[in-house]
């Protein structure tokens, strides 16, 4: 009897310390939670430090979705009007946010890293056609010390699209 | 049958023909026996070991030659002291092949892994990936791991052009040669071939234009790697998110199945296109390969300047209007007196189309003033009698049996028609050639006949009649001994063309070949398969179009018509003087084509168009029709094998199927409500044409198996050609192999021939045309205006290579190039690129000036 009346007072005194201690509600929008390193959430298309895409046109992240929310359409670099390295880049590239289920497999089939699933989570549309993400809004802006594209390069610099994970020199 | 043999393959029994190699005796049994260089088509070379296997041979006595058997009475086998290639070894009595051993599994691994030292493993931008033999045999049977650098790998040329239509790129060729085969062997164009040695090996070019070859696609085909690619689908989409339609090649009267490989596109504000045109294995059509032709020039379907709506003229402009609008118009306007009517009808169009066109004019206004807008060569009626026999194939023609070309180059006309008739020569069939210039085809005859321009009718007389003549020269000798080879010939198999003939010359060499073949010499050739008379028809379905009656002097089935109607030729008179009042034209372009030139003295012209062609712009009314890619149909070849073809592609605009334009404007007419599906329309076509009994559009699907087997699930064959899923189409039979047919009455014909050089129309695969110049692709490969002939006329003329001259086309003057060519006849001048105009004409090369020239 004794010891029922101890547990209850422990649990009220939890209680009792929560009241005096201060509300963990953020103010969204204008406080963001950090998440966590892991989070997936939309997509952006790397550069390299050279500002060249990462995205090379293959298709495979369409083929891995299992949503079918990606589109991709390829054409071919030259080095007068390049995009990525090698032959290939993305002419087009949609996601449709609606159908996407943030399962990443977009990011496991890259070979070469080019989509990765960032930390934006803040995805919600006013119609089906404004979820629809092209590349350019998908796209990271060109690093500091890189170009935009299309670039003007060198003949015979970027002919290997992959396996060329580091930043091509 | 006493040449099949028996012999084990990894446990099983399997019985094939003699001379098989293992590799494709394997493949009867299912046993997929890993192969790069092998192709079933092509000769075996044994290059690059990847088909390695255990062959074991019974063992014999030396002595008394009696089979050894083992103690368990088992026979004694040698397997040898090491692996053999499945792909070069034939087969043999009692031999038994392990598949499946520790040496051939490790072997496979090595020969991998050695073909991947400088393979670069780009498949994620290739476009052979997810179709890929080398993908597909590494996932297979590759270690997973190389014990090669990757940094080691040699870096070779990516994007090298061998030609404008194919792509070479070095660092992923294999050096199996599957390409300079099929170039040397199969279509005889060796203009690629291997340089250098050993890791410098590469694939060059041997002529000017690069790959100057009209077979170049296939080799992307056979390719078992991504190292040709096409210049149509380069980069275009990946093998797995293409969606296969089976189709039927617009181009030729060949009929070569094809697949149409369509996506969405955001490019063409995601309507789906047509990315490529592949082969779709029918053994009896086009086997596996199909001409650039046929895989390039489809542009035309998806091209931004195809007619959207229907068009009708207000205050002399053409105007966008409704669908019901115009029909009533037309409608309205052609129920005027039959004899002021007429239609003409483009050889393109469906049999559906065709036989809604006779129809509404037939039944509906009844005029039996229809015909084909392009009167080129005649011999439907006969081939209808003694063309080829349903269940021939041109594949089962060798030895004993003899094919005869006459006035065709077929080279141009019906490329994959040139192809097997080589190859049945190949096989030691007797070709025999006659025209009046050189082509391609002499090179493989027994006997090419060259007459002189305007005597095609006597050669092939002489030819029919064996008659000697009195000047003993060299090409009479030739005409005896091609005419006893004819004769002696188990089969017989002829085409005929219309190169340099006027339409009353083509229809007497049909007749008079139709009595070759009616000759009785111990058989007769007319009626049994692998016999009989193919016409090379200018256009896809000109047999169609005879079948169908769109022809003023017979009905659908060949039934003659009481009162025929006028021709084509009729047709543009009265157009000119008035006869006619109103001209309905379905999917030709007589004015563009020179054969009509203006609309003369009509009242109403109505045109059915994909396109605002010349005649187009002259019309009242225009009405938009969709193209093959867009609708479904039925096509009929010139061996009369009725097939079909299936939509790929969403409508563009408002355009209607051709035969639905047709039935709406027949409700109109009083002709009923309009079929609502072009089945339906079948289903009318096989109840009122007697030969097309019996066929639906579900007979016209069935498939069976077709072997070789390289269109399946395997892992090495699978991106050769497509399975053929959607139908092998039906051969009609002819009437002399139901019943005995009559010797044809050969009508006398006067050539038109004038004195002086004569010139001489020519085709060429590239022509210029309204599907042609879509396709920019086959830009640089366009024909272009050429006039070719022999030195001693050139200099006679005093004119040199690289000229320009003027030659009457239809009474129109055209610029054409002089090409000085000792190939070319003495005597006759060889005109290609321009309008096509009937029989020869009196060439007056009129030589331009540069000046003049530089003012143009």
């Amino acid at each position: 009897m004794f010891g029922m009346i101890a547990e209850l007072a422990k649990g009220m005194g939890i209680t009792l310390k929560h009241f005096f201690q201060p509300p963990v509600t953020t103010q969204y929008p204008e406080v963001k939670r950090p998440v966590r390193n892991r989070f997936k959430g939309r997509h952006e298309l790397k550069r390299y430090d050279n500002g060249l895409e990462r995205c090379i046109g293959c298709s495979l992240c369409a083929a891995a979705c299992p949503a079918d929310a990606i589109f991709v359409e390829a054409a071919e670099n030259t080095d007068d009007e390049r995009y990525s390295p090698g032959e290939r880049f993305a002419r087009v590239y949609e996601i449709n946010m609606l159908r996407c289920i943030f399962c990443g497999y977009c990011e496991d089939a890259c070979p070469t890293q080019a989509i990765v699933l960032e930390h934006n989570y803040e995805l919600s549309f006013y119609d089906r056609q404004s979820a629809i993400y092209t590349k350019d809004m998908l796209i990271v802006d060109v690093p500091v010390n890189g170009r935009p594209t299309p670039q003007v390069v060198e003949p015979g610099v970027f002919t290997k699209a992959i396996p060329m994970m580091e930043n091509p020199e | 049958m006493s040449d099949l043999i028996t012999l084990t393959i990894d446990g099983v029994e399997v019985s094939v023909a003699k001379g098989t190699r293992i590799a494709d005796a394997a493949k009867r049994i299912g046993n997929d026996i890993p192969v790069f260089c092998h192709h079933p088509k092509l000769e075996p070379v044994g290059m690059c070991r990847m088909c390695l296997v255990e062959v074991g041979l019974p063992v014999r006595d030396r002595a008394t030659g009696a089979l050894l058997t083992n103690a368990d009475g088992s026979p004694q086998l040698n397997f040898g002291r090491g692996l053999q290639t499945a792909c070069t070894i034939q087969v043999s009595e009692g031999m038994v092949v392990r598949t499946a051993t520790e040496p051939v599994l490790e072997a496979r691994k090595s020969v991998i892994e050695f073909l991947l030292t400088s393979h670069p493993l780009d498949c994620p931008i290739c476009d052979k990936g997810g179709e890929c033999p080398l993908q597909n045999l590494t996932m297979a049977h590759g270690v997973g791991q190389s014990r090669m650098h990757f940094g080691d790998k040699l870096k070779l040329d990516k994007h090298v052009p061998l030609g404008d239509l194919i792509y070479l790129d070095r660092e992923r060729c294999i050096q199996c040669a599957r390409c300079i085969r099929f170039q040397e062997e199969v279509v005889d164009d060796p203009v690629i071939r291997f340089h250098n040695r050993g890791r410098s090996l590469e694939i060059v070019t041997l002529s000017d234009p690069g790959f100057d070859s009209v077979w170049s696609g296939n080799t992307t085909d056979i390719c078992p790697v991504g190292a040709l690619t096409t210049a149509d689908f380069r980069f275009g989409a990946r093998p797995w998110e293409l969606t296969p339609v089976a189709s039927i090649c617009p181009h030729c009267p060949v009929g070569c199945n094809t697949t149409m490989s369509t996506r969405r596109e955001a490019m063409a504000n995601g309507r789906t296109v047509i990315k490529r045109i592949m082969p779709r294995q029918n053994e009896a059509v086009n086997e596996i390969w199909i001409c650039d032709k046929g895989r390039f020039v489809h542009h035309f379907a998806d091209h931004a300047n195809r007619l959207t709506q229907p068009l009708i003229r207000q205050n002399g402009k053409l105007v966008e209007t409704s669908w019901g609008e115009a029909l009533d118009f037309v409608a309205g306007k052609l129920q005027i007196d039959a004899h002021m009517v007429a239609g003409l009808a483009g050889a393109r169009l469906s049999n559906e189309d065709l036989f809604a066109f006779q129809r509404l004019f037939r039944d509906g206004l009844k005029s039996q003033n229809i015909d084909l807008a392009k009167r080129r060569l005649a011999g439907g009626d006969v081939a209808a009698q003694v063309g080829l026999s349903s269940g021939s194939n041109l594949k089962d023609l060798g030895k004993g049996d003899a094919i005869l070309v006459v006035a065709s180059d077929l080279h141009d006309e019906a490329p994959v028609w040139w192809l097997r008739v080589k190859q049945a020569a190949e096989r030691g069939a007797t070709l025999v050639v006659a025209n009046a210039r050189a082509t391609r085809l002499d090179a493989f005859a027994a006997f090419s006949l060259h007459y002189e321009a305007g005597q095609a009718l006597a050669t092939v007389n002489q030819l029919v009649s064996m008659a000697k003549v009195e000047t003993d020269t060299a090409v009479t000798n030739d005409i005896v001994s091609a005419a006893e080879a004819l004769f002696k010939a188990e089969n017989l198999v002829i085409f005929y063309g219309s190169e340099g003939l006027a339409y009353d010359e083509t229809d007497a060499l049909a007749k008079l070949l139709g009595n070759l073949l009616l000759i009785e010499n111990g058989h007769k050739h007319a009626g049994r398969v692998n016999n009989g008379l193919v016409p090379v028809w200018p256009h896809n379905n000109t047999q169609g179009a005879w079948d169908m009656g769109v022809h003023p002097a017979y009905a659908p089935g060949y039934k003659p018509v009481k009162e025929a109607g006028l021709d084509a030729t009729a047709v543009y008179a009265a157009v000119a003087n008035g006869d006619l009042k109103a001209l309905y034209i379905a999917g030709a372009d007589p004015v563009g084509d020179g054969l009509m030139p203006d609309r003369g003295k009509l009242d109403f012209l109505v045109v059915q168009e994909l396109f605002l062609t010349d005649t187009a712009v002259l019309a009242d009314v225009v009405l938009p029709a969709q193209s093959w890619a867009e609708r479904e149909g039925t096509f009929t070849t010139g061996e009369r094998r009725v097939q079909r073809y299936y939509p790929a592609i969403p409508v563009v605009g408002q355009s209607r199927p051709d035969w639905q334009i047709l039935a709406q404007i027949g409700e109109r007419v009083g002709l009923g409500k309009p079929a609502f599906a072009a089945s339906l329309t079948f289903k009318d076509v096989a109840r009122i044409v007697p030969q097309y009994k019996g066929m639906d559009y579900r007979t016209l699907a069935q498939v069976e198996k077709q072997w070789p087997d390289v269109g399946g699930e395997d892992l090495y064959y699978g991106g050769n050609a497509y399975e053929n899923r959607s139908g092998l189409g039906q051969q009609w039979p002819v009437t002399a192999e139901k019943s005995a047919v009559a010797h044809f009455d050969v009508p006398t014909v006067k050539t038109g021939r004038k004195d002086g050089l004569q010139m001489m129309w020519t085709a060429v695969l590239y022509a210029p045309g309204t599907l042609v110049d879509c396709s920019d692709v086959i830009a640089p490969r366009k024909a272009q205006p050429v006039a070719a002939l022999h030195g001693t006329d050139a200099a006679r003329l005093a004119v040199a290579d690289g000229d320009w001259v003027e030659v009457m086309v239809n009474g129109t003057a055209v610029q054409v190039t002089v090409r000085v060519d000792d190939r070319a006849p003495v005597g006759l001048v060889l005109v290609a690129g321009v309008p096509w105009w009937p029989g020869t004409a009196v060439a007056d090369l009129k030589k331009i000036v540069a000046a003049a020239l530089a003012v143009n």
